[in-house]
């Protein structure tokens, strides 16, 4: 809960000069911040709004409306549609999977021991690497000729696969480095989660004679609930609008088989100079991630109250 | 990290050790059964980085033999050299701290004198103008994008031309404060004892005062955590840098890294000097500080 601000912790009615001069500051003090925000991210949310009602090429001031045209093609695109169909298949591998891979590693990761420290750095630092660092190292471990993994593959026996050129397996190479990209992120999460559980539950319950698995199910589990409900929202977010690996690794390819909702949206915007068109798009994007939102929203509040 | 903590890990989760016959003696052995599991798991994690390491330092024909050769013959540094002569990483260079450290000081300014405005100062629409402000953090970047590249354009066309399209200028105008940054410093600042702040009031020091006299001092671990987000936001940035810039000499370390890959793709030490040299910076800030990083994540989502 916030606390009380300056002028009401119960001191007497501030003068009227006084109230003057503090709504001064005020505005003084937020004003440039306030500013800054409005240009560069509350403006562009309606220009977007009726860049798409309009054809737009960037470049060139002339700009016709087309009323509901461009959401019309939106429907009717079968390379959209495609890019919602990529889009949703890489959010229900990557989601679960960096989940899993986080749960996992931050259980492992949670105890005290010599040298706990070193470990914990070394899954957080996938972090701070770059998407693009993280895209060239992947190009180069799953490289169909000389790759680490198609090495691995040979020694049991699996023939060398094409991975990134190949369209029925770069969606899921993909998958693999942004999961490796955001285990960092869900270590630190489940880690905070799990130290927040409290010892006296375990202690009771093992005096009553639960064994660890029946308390890691019934005391742990259910506490990870918001670092869950945090991680699906954040990380589904994420996903909608995976774009830069994409553009290294693959470009949308091979066959557009990697061509994502942001890859088509930039492509249209900046390539092929659709702006309006892209703006359409831009905006269905933004109605789901509303929707994800609203909806963390709903169950956060409901878990607060439970807890 | 509390103790108690630690207990509940070990009591929960070493289901896998008690299977084993061993151990009751092996919490007798001088190290930790665990250490079997975490130290494949950790290699597992970082083998990419080691990989991108080692294959950094293999001759070109190294590097294209199969299977790989693992461990170069003769570590050939001189690639490092080749690949810093064959890009002006330079340029990348100073360009990402020239731009980081822009946004990084213009956030931590303008971010804590609006949010200690939130916080303690009451004005006309303060409610009205944090909702709006609170709501742009809704909209994905992609909503927003087209748009800001028209204003960019327009800054660069009619205010200053450093501030347009293809200068780095262009990299550091949208961000120079974020509503995140405004959000995250005011819940701060409200945790400070309003009373602290009322003594100096009272004894005359104005609202400035008072914010970089006291607030701030004792707001160093939520700047600090600010900064570090700021900083790994800024300087792995990627989609926008691409939207403005196409000359190389404006290029930030992301996007000259992909200019390089595109012009060098099979070149492969090369490419993991270059992406070696790229990440160094990084991975030092990131390990001086991780204590920042850490609750940077954390605070991202766990406040609700």
């Amino acid at each position: 809960m916030p606390t009380e601000s300056l002028a009401s912790t119960g001191t007497p009615r501030p003068s009227l000069f006084q109230r003057w001069s503090d709504g001064l500051t005020g505005w003084a003090l937020v004003g440039p911040g306030a500013l800054l925000i409005l240009i560069f991210g509350g403006l562009p949310v309606l220009m977007s709004l009726t860049l798409s009602f309009q054809k737009s090429d960037l470049l060139t001031a002339d700009a016709p409306w087309v009323g509901f045209e461009n959401y019309r093609k939106l429907a009717t695109d079968p390379l959209f549609v495609e890019a919602i169909k990529h889009t949703l298949v890489y959010t229900a591998l990557f989601v679960p999977g960096t989940m899993l891979v986080g749960l996992l590693v931050a259980v492992a990761m949670n105890r005290s021991l010599r040298f706990i420290s070193v470990y914990r750095s070394a899954a957080y630092l996938t972090m701070a690497v770059s998407t693009i660092s993280q895209g060239i190292i992947f190009m180069w471990l799953t490289d169909q000729n000389y790759g680490l993994v198609n090495a691995a593959l040979n020694t049991v026996g699996i023939e060398s696969q094409p991975f990134l050129s190949s369209p029925s397996q770069a969606l899921y190479v993909i998958v693999a480095m942004t999961i490796w990209g955001w285990t960092g992120f869900a270590v630190i999460i489940y880690l905070a989660a799990l130290q927040a559980v409290p010892v006296e539950l375990h202690e009771a319950a093992a005096v009553d004679g639960a064994s660890r698995l029946t308390r890691f199910r019934t005391i742990t589990v259910p506490l990870l609930g918001p670092a869950n409900l945090f991680l699906l929202v954040w990380l589904s977010i994420n996903a909608l609008q995976l774009f830069d690996e994409v553009y290294l690794t693959t470009r949308g390819g091979p066959l557009r088989a990697t061509s994502v909702i942001v890859y088509y949206l930039w492509d249209q915007a900046f390539v092929q100079f659709n702006a309006g068109y892209a703006a359409a798009m831009a905006y269905a994007l933004f109605v789901v991630v509303v929707i994800i939102t609203a909806l963390q929203f709903r169950i956060t509040r409901k878990y607060v109250h439970n807890a | 990290m509390s103790h108690t903590t630690e207990i509940t890990a070990d009591t929960v989760l070493d289901d896998a050790v008690d299977d084993l016959p061993a151990a009751s003696r092996a919490r007798r052995l001088p190290f930790s059964l665990w250490h079997l599991v975490l130290i494949p798991l950790t290699f597992v994690l970082i083998a990419p980085l080691v990989w991108m390491l080692l294959t950094s330092l293999q001759t070109h024909a190294e590097a294209t033999h199969f299977p790989p050769v693992l461990v170069p013959e003769h570590p050939r540094f001189q690639n490092y050299a080749d690949a810093w002569a064959a890009a002006p990483f330079g340029h990348f260079l100073l360009n990402s701290l020239i731009v980081t450290l822009v946004v990084l000081v213009s956030n931590l300014v303008v971010c804590s004198l609006a949010g200690y405005a939130f916080a303690r100062v009451q004005f006309l629409g303060r409610g009205a103008l944090f909702l709006t402000l609170m709501a742009t953090l809704m909209v994905p970047f992609q909503v927003t994008m087209i748009p800001v590249f028209l204003i960019v354009k327009w800054f660069g066309d009619n205010v200053w031309d450093a501030l347009g399209i293809d200068h780095i200028g262009a990299l550091m105008l949208p961000n120079l404060a974020t509503a995140f940054g405004i959000f995250f410093l005011r819940q701060f600042f409200q945790t400070i004892p309003v009373e602290l702040e009322e003594a100096a009031r009272v004894d005359g020091t104005s609202r400035l005062g008072v914010l970089f006299k006291i607030v701030l001092p004792l707001s160093l671990p939520a700047m600090s955590t600010l900064a570090a987000l700021t900083v790994l936001t800024s300087w792995n940035d990627f989609m926008w840098p691409l939207i403005v810039v196409t000359s190389t000499d404006q290029m930030t370390i992301p996007l000259g890294l992909s200019y390089f890959q595109g012009a060098h793709n099979t070149q492969w030490p090369l490419l993991m000097a270059a992406n070696v040299m790229s990440l160094v910076p990084m991975l030092v800030v990131f390990l001086v500080a991780q204590k920042y990083f850490v609750q940077s994540v954390a605070s991202t989502g766990l406040k609700g």
